[in-house]
């Protein structure tokens, strides 16, 4: 075990996976991970092509042709960063090239600010890439190793995003088992893309659709997507057998089978959830966690098999889809909406632009009987 | 059977009759050679070679989106290299693409000194999308978006100075080129292609169906605006002007303006006249700074340029 920063153990996944192209452009959280991997450059531990592009646009753009030109990439971004790459993610993902990008989740402005919650990578949910969310260091470094394996199967052939709270992963210290070059080695093959740009070999790449074609491409997408649950839970089962570390690849379940109240959460506050659970419990109220780790592709049948027998799910959005509510909310309702048993679905959103997801906090989550925004401050809003 | 040379942008794309673009793209394409990789910008040279599932190109070639072809091509360049291939890549795009949206990514390419040549291809537009004003249609020019009017003349603005701009980044080579003089494009188009370091190609391509005149007329409209001394063939190594073409009798601009109809307006008053010799003393500006002959009403040469 190692003492290591959330962003240290995502580097060094992504130096042991040896990229030949990484470009990033600096924001707030995120800027810690590729400075750790420019390091790693600069000292020749890792051999790569290390881009200082002018934008999040170009960073995308970047690692997008180097993708094309065939060989392994890595970006990460945050926040406006992805907001103003997003046209280049939806793009790569289109186009069905293997990149993998950390998001180190961060509100949107405005206002402006640099702190925890989760709706940047939300609003690019559809772009067709993986979305995997970590809860804490050790998890964060095996999924990024999980995503240059998934990316690039040849059946999947799709980008892979790995998203990590900002500050609350990647600027704290945990006990981390670190991945060793002998893991990697055995976990993920040398990356062989199905074309690539070659004067020998002339493809062309990026074509554009007209109405006879365009909808079987955006099928493909999806079809791949759906693809790549069986190459992600097998990628799993090899992690677990070549390092002890075993991860339920749709969600972690925590005392749900006899739970009357199942709080849904993603990221680094399924881990303090786990407290408020606990206390709960301690209270007389048989309270369950569910939090998912993948998120695209959805995994709703598995959700429905895990909660349709609970009373009350209570699902927590660190983002908004202003005018609708939460996000996650909507997929878990649309999944349970296919059970006998229908349970309650409350949506609570909390926990934007980095306010603490205390266990209080939680413990109100798991107490909310109707879709609320919870922990609001009235003293401030008359 | 008789065999042609081969093109290597194939007969068969779908660009409108005349096409300045599309004439000018085939020339630079055969000459830089088929060892190439090229990231396209969106635009008229992507649409209309590149329907799924056909192709124009005989290369290798990409397009992801409109404003970032410098950055696709640097990222292209950055994986060969790691890879240790030395095959050369271009950039290209449109003037939208170049001067507007895709100005950002082509001034972080240069200033990294990435190894891409950039082409633009400059038909003083948005053709694509309809014939919008750009960055670089000129003053005056009747647009979608900037109609000549009752109280419009046309595009308030002047045509941006892309190539200054590019020059501040002092790349390895740079030249401007039009496909009416095949010779000089070609003999550019292999230096580029040669150079090493950030490059840059800026190509007039005048367009039949948004500037106004007959398909036929394209490349006398292309000559026509290097005599008029509005678009000088130059070239710049390492940031230093190294040759220009002289044109010793030049014509008034007014023999470039009048047979394209986005110019019509201009002929049609008194405020037309003034914005004429606004244009004039664009093109003896012009001439000025890089030593030319500028337009003397004194001496003429009948039917220069025709």
């Amino acid at each position: 075990m190692k003492v290591m920063e959330g962003s240290a153990a995502i580097a060094e996944a992504v130096r042991l996976a040896r990229p030949q192209v990484i470009a990033a452009y600096p924001i707030t959280p995120q800027t810690h991970i590729v400075e750790y991997l420019a390091d790693a450059v600069a000292n020749g531990e890792l051999d790569a092509e290390f881009m200082t592009v002018e934008s999040e646009h170009s960073a995308a753009s970047a690692v997008l042709g180097a993708s094309a030109a065939g060989v392994r990439t890595f970006t990460a971004t945050s926040s406006q960063g992805l907001l103003y790459m997003a046209e280049v993610v939806f793009n790569i993902a289109g186009m069905r090239l293997p990149v993998v990008m950390t998001v180190a989740n961060r509100a949107i402005s405005g206002p402006l600010s640099i702190w925890n919650d989760h709706q940047d990578s939300m609003i690019v949910r559809d772009a067709g890439w993986m979305q995997l969310y970590a809860q804490n260091a050790q998890e964060a470094q095996d999924l990024h190793l999980i995503a240059y394996r998934v990316a690039e199967d040849p059946a999947v052939s799709l980008p892979v995003m790995v998203c990590v709270d900002g500050f609350a992963l990647t600027h704290a210290f945990e006990s981390v088992e670190p991945l060793t070059a002998e893991q990697v080695a055995q976990l993920l093959p040398a990356f062989q893309p199905l074309h690539t740009l070659d004067p020998a070999d002339p493809v062309t790449m990026g074509a554009y659709a007209e109405p006879s074609i365009y909808t079987e491409a955006r099928y493909a997408v999806e079809a791949a997507l759906q693809e790549s649950r069986n190459v992600y839970t097998r990628a799993l089962e090899d992690l677990a057998s070549v390092t002890g570390r075993r991860y339920d690849p749709w969600f972690d379940s925590y005392r749900v089978d006899d739970a009357e109240v199942v709080l849904v959460v993603m990221g680094t506050a399924a881990q303090t959830a786990r407290v408020a659970v606990d206390t709960a419990r301690t209270e007389g109220i048989a309270a369950g966690l569910l939090a998912p780790r993948a998120f695209r592709p959805f995994p709703a049948e598995e959700i429905r098999r895990a909660l349709e027998h609970t009373g009350r799910v209570v699902v927590l959005d660190r983002a908004v889809s202003l005018g609708a509510g939460g996000v996650v909310v909507h997929e878990i309702r649309s999944a349970l909406a296919r059970s006998f048993y229908a349970p309650q679905v409350v949506g609570v959103i909390a926990g934007l632009g980095g306010r603490d997801m205390s266990p209080a906090t939680l413990a109100r989550a798991l107490r909310a009987e109707e879709d609320a925004w919870i922990d609001l401050r009235e003293d401030v809003m008359s | 059977m008789i065999s042609a040379p081969l093109h290597l942008i194939a007969p068969g794309h779908r660009a409108c009759a005349g096409c300045g673009l599309l004439i000018g793209a085939g020339m630079a394409t055969d000459a830089a050679g088929s060892n190439v990789v090229i990231a396209n910008a969106t635009g008229c040279l992507e649409v209309t070679t590149t329907a799924y599932p056909t192709s124009a190109w005989r290369v290798p070639w990409i397009h992801s989106v409109f404003g970032n072809a410098a950055a696709v091509a640097s990222g292209v360049r950055a994986a060969l290299r790691a890879q240790g291939r030395d095959v050369p890549v271009i950039a290209q795009a449109g003037d939208g693409g170049t001067a507007d949206i895709g100005l950002q990514a082509l001034s972080g390419m240069l200033e990294r000194r990435d190894d891409v040549l950039f082409i633009a291809y400059d038909n003083e537009g948005y053709m694509n999308t309809g014939v919008q004003r750009s960055g670089l249609t000129p003053r005056d020019a009747t647009t979608a978006t900037t109609p000549a009017g009752l109280r419009s003349s046309g595009n308030p603005h002047l045509k941006k100075d892309l190539v200054s701009i590019v020059l501040a980044h002092r790349p390895t080579f740079v030249a401007t080129a039009t496909p009416a003089f095949h010779k000089d494009l070609e003999r550019k188009m292999q230096r580029a292609i040669q150079a090493k370091g950030p490059r840059y190609l800026h190509m007039l391509v005048p367009c039949p169906l948004g500037w106004g005149f007959e398909p036929d007329r394209t490349i006398e409209i292309a000559r026509l605006a290097v005599h008029s001394n509005l678009f000088p063939l130059a070239e710049w190594h390492d940031g230093e002007l190294s040759k220009v073409k002289r044109i010793a009798v030049p014509v008034p601009v007014d023999d470039y303006l009048r047979p394209q109809r986005r110019f019509k307006h201009l002929f049609a008053n008194e405020r037309g006249a003034e914005e004429r010799a606004l244009i004039q003393r664009i093109a003896d500006d012009t001439a000025h700074r890089y030593g030319l002959p500028a337009y003397d009403p004194q001496r003429t040469t009948a039917g220069a340029g025709r």
